[in-house]
């Protein structure tokens, strides 16, 4: 398989088949992205990281990852040390990257951004978060742990749990565990419902998706907690959200009616969501999974751009 | 009854009539055609609750000397759905088809996301494909954001 020249501005963009084989390239990935091996299939090639919002995690990550390749980077970091500052549009900035690189990696505030990119640019664009859109590497970083832990994600019973109503991720990875057949166990605040149409076409896929207000209910049989940050903007006052962010905090506690296998997913950055204490037990997967984001963009970078020129 | 009907609407020698708009939103087609791209001598009739077969009510719009541009077509097929599009030549119908929407909308509303990247200033123009036919709804092909109230955001 290969992605040659191709952009993934969503999920969606990929098969089955493809986020399987870049799992498997991933795995494969793994001891070049430790620095244990070494692999230059980028050597020559520039990535452009445009990114016009803060990111600590996503463009160190892909960095490391073009570096890892042999790559090079060039990178925006900051939109306001730019010219788009002076009024030029995304387009032109666009444009003008497409011509410095081999392909740009994007992130930006607003909804669709990554697709405008890739109607502007011949180059392959890969979408690293669109406002409240898309963030497609997350969701192949999340896949990729679980696949690790528990060598399938058929057949997984996975726990979606906080803002399942305007979290990025959350939704990509709905989609994706649907689509391999895995259970979605949804735990919300009622304010923060997955949205109805998405929930209809996880079943239409086949898919078994079911509700469970009581996080501790819910965690009991499951094989991976997803945990999301509930943001305070969401709520009208701040009461409300401290009553709701507070039932849903994942403490030792909580989790000790879990499975010894239970794993324990977020996408970070977390803000008290798990506490600390659960850093040191078992189920804690959220440091190794910001950590396989990195070959998982490995793999993803080396089947876009490393074969060919991709002219 | 057909000396009443006469009266009511009066025969075109070129222009469009469209008709059987549902009823009440005439006016709103009529935002659509726009007054500025009408000809000096053109008249624009109205009729505004009318008694149709099909319908119960309807309402009709004529143009004389005016064909709609296929953007406005698209745009008054999102607003008035069951509206038909007559074209007069020298008092005959040359065509009559029912508006119809193509798969894909472009520069005729805007997307309802704020914060979507077509909403920026960007030298792009709005773009939907029909994500449903019946009743219609539109997915900006941006940011995925679907939009079935077409009347507020015309471009």
């Amino acid at each position: 398989m290969s992605l040659r020249g191709r952009d993934v501005i969503s999920i969606r963009d990929l098969s089955k088949e493809e986020i399987a084989e870049i799992l498997v390239a991933a795995r494969k990935m793994i001891p070049f992205a430790e620095g244990k091996k070494v692999t230059h299939p980028l050597e020559d090639r520039i990535v452009a990281m445009a990114f016009f919002e803060p990111s600590t995690r996503t463009r160190l990550s892909f960095e490391s990852a073009v570096q890892r390749l042999g790559g090079r980077c060039i990178t925006i970091a900051d939109a306001a040390a730019t010219s788009m500052r002076k009024g030029e549009s995304l387009s032109d900035t666009v444009q003008m990257l497409t011509s410095y690189s081999d392909a740009i990696v994007i992130r930006h505030p607003n909804e669709g951004s990554a697709q405008l990119a890739a109607r502007v640019s011949p180059k392959p664009i890969i979408n690293a978060g669109d406002g409240a859109g898309q963030h497609p590497t997350q969701t192949l970083a999340d896949l990729a742990t679980m696949q690790e832990a528990f060598g399938t994600l058929t057949g997984l019973k996975v726990v979606l749990l906080g803002d399942l109503r305007y979290g990025r991720t959350v939704h990509s990875l709905a989609y994706a565990l649907a689509v391999f057949g895995a259970e979605i166990v949804l735990t919300s605040p009622p304010e923060l419902r997955l949205p109805r149409e998405l929930r209809a076409e996880l079943e239409g896929m086949g898919a078994k998706v079911s509700e469970e207000s009581d996080v501790r209910k819910a965690v009991r049989d499951a094989d991976v907690l997803y945990v999301t940050r509930i943001q305070k903007e969401r709520f009208g006052d701040e009461g409300e959200y401290r009553k709701v962010a507070g039932s849903y905090r994942i403490d030792p506690h909580i989790l000790s009616e879990a499975k010894p296998r239970l794993v324990v997913l977020h996408p970070l950055p977390r803000a008290g969501e798990i506490v600390p204490e659960v850093d040191s037990m078992s189920h804690a997967s959220y440091f190794r999974q910001a950590f396989l984001a990195v070959p998982v963009r490995m793999a993803l970078l080396s089947s876009v751009l490393a074969h060919g020129r991709g002219e | 009854m057909t000396e009443v009907r006469e009266l009511r609407i009066t025969p075109i020698r070129n222009g469009t009539v469209i008709d059987h708009i549902g009823n009440g939103l005439a006016l709103d087609v009529l935002r659509i055609i726009g007054a500025r791209g009408l000809d000096k001598d053109s008249t624009v009739s109205v009729a505004l609750h009318v008694r149709s077969g099909k319908l119960g009510w309807k309402d009709i719009v004529k143009v004389e000397n005016m064909e709609l541009s296929p953007r406005k077509v698209n745009a008054i097929a999102l607003i008035a759905p069951t509206a038909t599009i007559s074209i007069i030549r020298d008092f005959k119908v040359q065509s009559k088809h029912p508006v119809d929407l193509p798969e894909t909308i472009v520069g005729v509303v805007s997307c309802p996301n704020p914060n979507c990247i077509s909403n920026q200033g960007e030298p792009i123009e709005s773009e939907f494909r029909l994500s449903r036919k019946r009743p219609v709804q539109l997915t900006c092909v941006f940011c995925e954001r679907t939009l079935d109230d077409f009347l507020s955001h015309l471009v």
